[in-house]
């Protein structure tokens, strides 16, 4: 009878999205293009925020998107309506993109002649923090309507982002969105993250979120 | 959904092993997954199941060791570990700071397998 042996293994299960993903930051360093990964809920306001950070900042820099809705075009073309250069990638029924996909989206876009490239996740709170896309900075987005226990329920997805944007605070008025509370469950998880007030409708909080994205791309430009 | 893909490249790292040591029939694998992942054992096992048939990991059990949320002070640099279900009470128990940021729980990791 053969013997039972324990061979030691200690090996990252997602090794290989997170060389990858290494690979794309490097890539992207030296091309001196500033990826973001935008993550959020569907209907959160992902092409909206994307759409405003395009009309505030399309005079000082070269940009594209790269859209990775599960089945339908309607986002890429709502972009590419404004000029700018957009690729979709479909993720084949995927709830999430990894870092290989992300860089064909780079590829195709060729996105060394760009200086910011916005990465639309796929909707949904779970599956796309898992995965390292191989963007400089992760950004999500919590619309006012879905709860401020929203950090309690996604504790993942709040750890791994550098920005929260919470948009449709227009709403803050006819809803019991405490927005103290939502900041402290924000911090308790990460602290050095920054937070932003926004309505897409209004306008409200809109020079931030693109003066973040300015200073956040000067700053690894000259990096 | 993203449960496949993640048993799936589990599988690659565990088949990889197990050829690197020649070996042919792998009874168990032991996993460190962080209490912060979204992962269900039960589906786990079925996911790996289905993709390891026809592979020396076919018939393997998954054993799973849990690592806790552990969370690190801003104010005083103490870590202490959080109750995933108590997210909302969470201060330092040395300082009350209630700002902190995660050094683990959002492991992923294959740590040995057990062969013949």
């Amino acid at each position: 009878m053969e013997e039972i042996r324990l061979i030691e293994v200690k090996e990252e299960i997602l090794a290989d999205n997170d060389a990858a993903a290494r690979r794309t930051r490097e890539k992207l360093k030296r091309d001196k293009t500033f990826l973001l990964n935008l993550m959020s809920s569907p209907g959160a306001g992902k092409t909206s925020l994307i759409t405003q950070a395009i009309k505030e900042l399309r005079n000082e820099f070269r940009i594209g998107v790269i859209e990775a809705d599960i089945e339908s075009m309607v986002d890429s073309r709502k972009v590419a309506s404004l000029g700018i250069r957009a690729v979709q990638i479909k993720t084949g029924g995927f709830c999430h993109v990894d870092a290989s996909m992300v860089q064909k989206g780079l590829d195709a876009l060729e996105c060394a002649t760009l200086d910011l490239v916005i990465l639309e996740n796929v909707g949904n709170l779970v599956c796309p923090a898992e995965f390292d896309t191989g963007a400089i900075r992760n950004a999500m987005i919590l619309s006012v309507p879905e709860g401020d226990d929203k950090p309690l329920k996604y504790p993942l997805m709040f750890s791994v982002c550098h920005l929260v944007v919470v948009n449709k605070i227009d709403f803050l008025e006819v809803s019991d969105f405490d927005r103290k509370a939502f900041g402290d469950r924000v911090l308790s998880l990460n602290s050095g993250v920054k937070m932003l007030d926004v309505s897409c409708k209004t306008g409200e909080g809109i020079p931030a979120w693109a003066n973040w994205l300015r200073q956040e791309i000067r700053q690894f430009t000259a990096g | 959904m993203h449960e496949l893909q993640v048993t799936q490249l589990m599988l690659n790292v565990v088949l990889e092993h197990a050829r690197k040591h020649e070996v042919h029939k792998i009874l168990a694998v032991h996993l460190e997954i962080g209490k912060l992942k979204d992962f269900d054992q039960d589906w786990i096992q079925q996911y790996f199941d289905y993709l390891s048939k026809g592979t020396p990991a076919e018939g393997a059990k998954l054993k799973i060791e849990w690592i806790p949320v552990i969370l690190q002070c801003a104010g005083c640099s103490h870590s202490f570990e959080v109750d995933i279900k108590r997210l909302a009470e969470i201060h330092c128990p040395e300082c009350a700071g209630t700002e902190c940021s995660m050094i683990s729980g959002r492991d992923y990791r294959v740590k040995q397998i057990e062969v013949v």
